[in-house]
């Protein structure tokens, strides 16, 4: 049956939500542009005049004409090393070369050179992760001249820094997920073992160059002068060394040849999903979802609006309410949908955890709507053990072994997060609305905790605490969580894969599921409920 | 009439008569060579006899296996269409010998309009006019100004033993005849040591004009005339019929003469007789001359069956089977204009070098009659004349015709070999022509403009881009974040590469740039229609995509493969072949030195021996073609290496 829809796009509510959701929109799509820029016009007319493509016009030469792309961590490193790395200076997403869906790793040499910041480790990592769990082959487009040493300390020696790129490499190359690096700048010290450790590489003539040491620190360790084209150019790597299996004349004919490795992956080419549309129009979700979060509204209008043909199988509508859970096709693509409509309480977690048993059993991906508050809190709902139920419900999200892929839809604070697939739980995909908000608590809840501690504690002691003081000893708490929660923020520390645009919803989640489904799906095995 | 007939041709001619006897019901045998094994006139005739291999001597030209064929098949009659043997006398002669009827003219006719000379003596004697002149052997100054008077002035003084426009004058005033008849022979003595000279008429503004006539071996009646000025090299290459500016006068005049030039021999069947008309102060019925006659159905016989809805092909079944002419003078008439023009596969920049190819579309618009040889699929071989089709249109006034031709022109479509397709287009809209100015010397004398090859429209290019892209398609396509990605799409037209950019913004949205112009295009029931131009019909095959641009034009792009980037050499270390052709030479051989220019390799093609040179000094280090082979279009046949200094 159709969801039914009692927006009226008449009304000044759906107005005002609007203009609010268009307002952020707009915020995220500055950031957004602004991190494709680069390291900024001067930068990209030096690699230019190099003969060189820019990142975004070599992956646009790679794809396929008209290929979706899924870019993951768009807005990578926004507002920090002083705004010194747009995107992490990586760009990083899902496309598609003659039909086979990769996972594209571009180096942005106009960025520091494309030298690897804190953050464009972490984005090279995740989409390794994503690459690696969803069997994606991998092309990295190579132009960067290794770890950023100024941040040294933060980008080599833990588990998840530099090395472990490629530690990913292989260990995808030893489960049959290709690896296919193509050289078209630098590509030294550890950077040099992107193509030396990748299935199949590429070099261009000329331009590309693959050391483990530069001829400035060669000539320092050794005395030996050499230059970079003699040292570890195309020719050498082709001809010499063996480090590079393909010569390519220029950036177009590297990309061609990383097109023809792909091709002969002998990976069939999938059809893009299709499916019925939203019976609804998802143009109305921007005056849908109220501007401020604490507004309740029908999760179901959005639903609604971004599953095919607006069908859900609602499943246990009565029981339980503040978690809608039912079946539905995105894009002809089976999924479970499970999305809050209030805080959640013991029967909702319940229900939630039946939901997902039903869906790993019939091995149906999971898609996740949050926007909670976190579970109910008070001595009825403890008594009754909520953190039993609650802890079913984490379980089965924990556990499950199908796809999961959460939008943050609203708020996502405490353990609701943890239970609606938060980060932690390693959906394979998780994107967010410009509107959203993340983290342990709302800014007023702890702000008024703080308060409240404070307030015993003066009081305990004796003292008095006007309102006033008690407004400006709230505020520094209220203000960092307002910054700290803010999606831009998010999305810069790779809490999540990207700011997505309300209205491409569907979109998203239907490249997610078909990038997630090139996986085979386990059976699950679920761990003890505690019942 | 006859019950079965043999038509000793091939192509469209081959094809035109089918129709016709069919439309009698009479039964047709056709013949073909080896290559010809599949063509169009071979599935459409009612029996199809081998002939022999591909060389035209071996086959169409080869008249006892014909007459053998002929004979087996129990044909009645030979139809020689127009070339090879039609104007054979010999094989009239033989087919008479057979026992069969030759579909035209006796021997003995062929045979007086064949030696030129003595059938324009003929003609004179019949009282038909021809050129004016004075062929004398009294070469004294004052005789050949008393004939330079008799014969009127301009006049044209020649060397007997001339060429190339050497010991030639054009002499407007008699005052100045004695001196320019001096430089013509001191040049003449120079250049061919031989002072006669011959006078002549000059026509200025020269005219083809011909008359279609039908004997029937004692009368004779015309069917009106063709203008057939528009010529490349004496090659045909439009004809009309009513010739503009034709006034009743002169056509009656003509008309008159071409029956008297049919009557003097005894004319049997269709054949046309060609005049050259003095345009330069209009038309005037006492400036035609005889220049020749054509013992044969004309390849543009079709214009003037348009305007008296004739069939000139029944009536020469007819005519041969005994019957009477089927009309009168008096019972012809002119209705309205008709045009022809003629398809060739011929690269027109190379010079209208004959192209090969196979036809992996051929389109032809309806409305219009269409005379052709070939199918989508067959290919246009070296062997034979690479004429594609006629397209004949016929409407009440000259303009009108001329439009609907044009219309036709653009609607039609060719790919796999080039063509003349532009050109013509071009000639339609040349001015003087439009103004109904034809003359023979138009083409040469505007050539470059009439064979510029414009290049495409970026809109054009745009519609190539998105079929060379061709994007993927379904409500994902196009899909981004935030902002799309930007494509470069490298195409080549006629060599020259073609930058372009896409951007899929979307399942059926794209924009696309080319040479800073900026277009959009949206995409419906699968068709991309860039903004503000017409959805264009196109192809893509094997590397190229073609767009059928209307009035624009015919573009063909090359998408170059990306991956093809280790090109050996340069053009001057190989010599290709310019065009297919036989090898007749091999003048160098492996670790000879050779000088820039110095001859390579004599090809043989379309009857003419081309000479290949060197295109820098250097070494043969390879000769990779061999006396007598046949070899195609860009094949290459000598390379050179640098000469040790």
């Amino acid at each position: 049956m159709r969801l039914t829809t009692k927006v009226q796009p008449s009304s000044d509510s759906f107005k005002v939500n609007r203009a609010a959701h268009l307002a952020l929109l707009e915020q995220a799509r500055q950031a957004a542009e602004f991190a494709a820029q680069g390291g900024g016009e001067p930068a990209r007319q030096r690699h230019a005049s190099r003969g060189k493509l820019l990142p975004r016009d070599r992956i646009a030469n790679l794809l396929d004409a008209g290929s979706p792309f899924l870019e993951v961590g768009a807005t990578a490193a926004h507002g920090m090393y002083d705004n010194a790395a747009p995107g992490a200076g990586l760009i990083a997403g899902v496309g598609r070369v003659h039909g086979t869906e990769v996972m594209v790793v571009a180096n942005d040499a106009t960025v520091k050179g494309g030298t690897y910041y804190p953050m464009t480790v972490k984005k090279h990592l995740r989409a390794q992760e994503i690459a690696e769990e969803c069997h994606l082959p991998c092309v990295y487009l190579v132009d960067s001249g290794g770890a950023n040493l100024p941040n040294q300390d933060e980008v080599f020696p833990d588990r998840d820094h530099f090395g472990r790129i490629f530690y990913n490499q292989s260990r995808m190359s030893a489960k049959g997920i290709p690896q296919i690096a193509a050289v078209m700048g630098s590509c030294t010290a550890g950077g040099a073992y992107v193509p030396a450790m990748a299935d199949v590489s590429i070099i261009v003539r000329g331009q590309g160059t693959i050391f483990l040491a530069g001829p400035p620190l060669v000539r320092a360790a050794t005395g030996e002068v050499v230059t970079a084209e003699d040292l570890g150019g195309a020719d050498v790597h082709t001809r010499l060394s063996g480090v590079a299996d393909y010569l390519a004349e220029d950036d177009l004919h590297a990309l061609a040849l990383a097109r023809r490795a792909v091709r002969s992956l002998n990976r069939p080419a999938r059809p893009l999903p299709t499916g019925e549309a939203p019976a609804h129009d998802p143009e109305d979700i921007l005056g849908i979802v109220p501007a401020d979060l604490r507004t309740p509204y029908d999760i179901r209008e959005v639903i609604a609006r971004i599953v095919d043909g607006s069908r859900l199988d609602e499943f246990k509508a009565r029981f339980g309410e503040t978690l809608v859970t039912g079946f539905a096709e995105v894009m002809g693509q089976p999924v479970g949908v499970v999305a809050n409509n209030g805080v959640l309480f013991s029967e909702a977690a319940q229900k939630g955890a039946h939901f997902i048993e039903l869906c790993s059993q019939r091995q149906i991906p999971l898609v996740f709507l949050q926007n909670i508050t976190g579970f109910m809190v008070g001595r009825r709902t403890e008594n009754e053990g909520i953190a039993r139920h609650g802890a079913k419900m984490v379980t089965a999200v924990a556990t499950t072994s199908v796809p999961k892929v959460t939008v943050i839809v609203g708020s996502s604070f405490g353990a609701g997060n943890y239970g609606m697939a938060g980060r932690a739980y390693s959906p394979r995909f998780l994107w967010t609305w410009p509107n959203s908000r993340v983290s342990v608590m709302g800014g007023e809840q702890a702000a008024t905790v703080l308060a409240t501690v404070r307030r015993e504690g003066i009081e305990r002691a004796g003292g008095q605490w006007s309102p006033e003081e008690e407004v400006e000893f709230k505020r520094p708490t209220q203000e960092m969580f307002d910054r700290q929660s803010h999606p831009l923020y998010a999305s810069a520390r790779l809490w999540d894969d990207g700011i997505i645009d309300p209205r491409k919803t569907r979109e998203v989640l239907a490249l997610s599921l078909h990038a997630a489904l090139h996986a085979p799906i386990e059976p699950t095995r679920f761990g003890v409920f505690r019942m | 009439m006859f019950s079965r007939i043999l038509i000793a041709n091939r192509g469209e001619i081959a094809c035109r008569i089918i129709d016709t006897a069919r439309r009698l019901g009479v039964e047709t045998v056709a013949i073909f060579s080896d290559a010809d094994a599949s063509a169009r006139h071979v599935a459409m005739a009612d029996h199809a006899i081998r002939i022999g291999p591909p060389p035209a001597l071996d086959s169409y030209l080869n008249s006892p296996a014909i007459l053998a064929a002929a004979r087996a098949t129990g044909s009645q009659a030979i139809h020689p269409g127009y070339g090879f043997l039609s104007e054979n006398p010999d094989f009239a002669e033989a087919v008479a010998q057979a026992g069969l009827v030759f579909i035209g003219p006796g021997a003995t006719a062929i045979r007086a309009m064949g030696l030129k000379d003595a059938a324009k003596a003929l003609m004179e004697q019949a009282g038909v006019p021809v050129v004016p002149g004075y062929h004398g052997g009294d070469q004294s100054p004052e005789r050949l100004a008393r004939e330079a008077g008799r014969i009127g002035y301009p006049v044209l003084i020649k060397a007997v033993a001339g060429g190339g426009g050497k010991g030639m004058r054009r002499v407007a005033d008699p005052a100045q005849f004695s001196e320019a008849l001096a430089s013509a022979r001191r040049e003449a003595q120079n250049a061919f040591g031989n002072d006669a000279v011959l006078v002549e008429r000059y026509v200025a503004t020269p005219r083809h004009v011909e008359v279609q006539i039908f004997g029937d071996g004692t009368r004779a009646i015309h069917l009106f005339e063709r203008d057939c000025s528009l010529q490349r090299r004496h090659q045909k290459v439009i004809e009309e019929a009513p010739a503009p500016g034709m006034t009743e006068a002169m056509r009656q005049a003509m008309g008159q003469a071409a029956v008297r030039a049919a009557e003097a021999i005894a004319y049997v069947g269709a054949g046309t007789v060609e005049f050259i008309v003095d345009a330069s102060d209009g038309l005037h019925p006492d400036r035609f001359w005889f220049m020749e006659m054509n013992t044969r159905l004309q390849v543009e016989h079709p214009v003037t069956e348009a305007i008296t809805g004739l069939d000139l092909v029944e009536w020469q079944l007819r005519v041969a089977a005994g019957e009477p002419l089927p009309l009168r003078q008096e019972d012809l008439s002119i209705r309205g204009h008709a045009v022809e023009a003629r398809l060739y596969a011929e690269n027109v920049p190379a010079g209208f070098l004959p192209a090969t190819g196979r036809l992996t579309r051929l389109m032809f618009p309806q409305g219009i009659r269409v005379e052709t040889g070939v199918r989508e699929g067959d290919a246009i071989s070296p062997w034979y004349d690479p004429l594609i089709a006629k397209l004949i249109a016929h409407g009440p006034t000259r303009q009108s015709a001329l439009e609907r031709l044009a219309a036709a022109l653009a609607r039609t479509q060719v790919v796999g070999c080039e063509t003349n397709l532009a050109f013509l287009s071009a000639l339609l809209r040349h001015e003087a022509f439009r103004a109904g100015h034809p003359d023979t010397g138009l083409i040469e004398r505007d050539l470059s403009a009439l064979t510029l090859a414009a290049p495409p429209p970026p809109e054009v290019a745009a519609q190539a881009v998105l079929v060379a892209a061709s994007p993927v398609e379904g409500v994902l396509a196009g899909f981004h974040l935030w902002s799309p990605l930007a494509q470069r799409i490298e195409l080549r037209w006629s060599g020259n590469p073609v930058s372009c950019g896409l951007v899929v913004d979307g399942p059926d949205w794209a924009s696309i740039a080319v040479d800073g112009r900026a277009f959009t295009a949206t995409r419906s029931a699968g068709i991309w229609r860039v903004d503000g131009s017409p959805v264009f019909d196109t192809l893509a095959v094997l590397g190229e995509i073609t767009v059928f641009a209307g009035v624009l034009g015919t573009f063909t792009f090359q998408i170059p493969d990306p991956l093809d980037r280790q090109i050996p050499g340069t053009g001057a270390e190989v010599t290709l072949s310019p065009m297919p052709g036989l090898v007749r030479a091999v003048l160098v051989a492996p670790c000879q030195d050779v000088t820039q220019d110095a001859p390579l390799i004599v090809l043989e093609a379309m009857k003419m021996e081309h000479t290949l040179t060197a295109a820098r000094n250097g070494r043969v280090a390879e000769v990779l073609a061999s006396e007598g082979a046949q070899v195609e279009a860009g094949v290459p046949l000598v390379r050179l290496e640098p000469a040790d200094d």
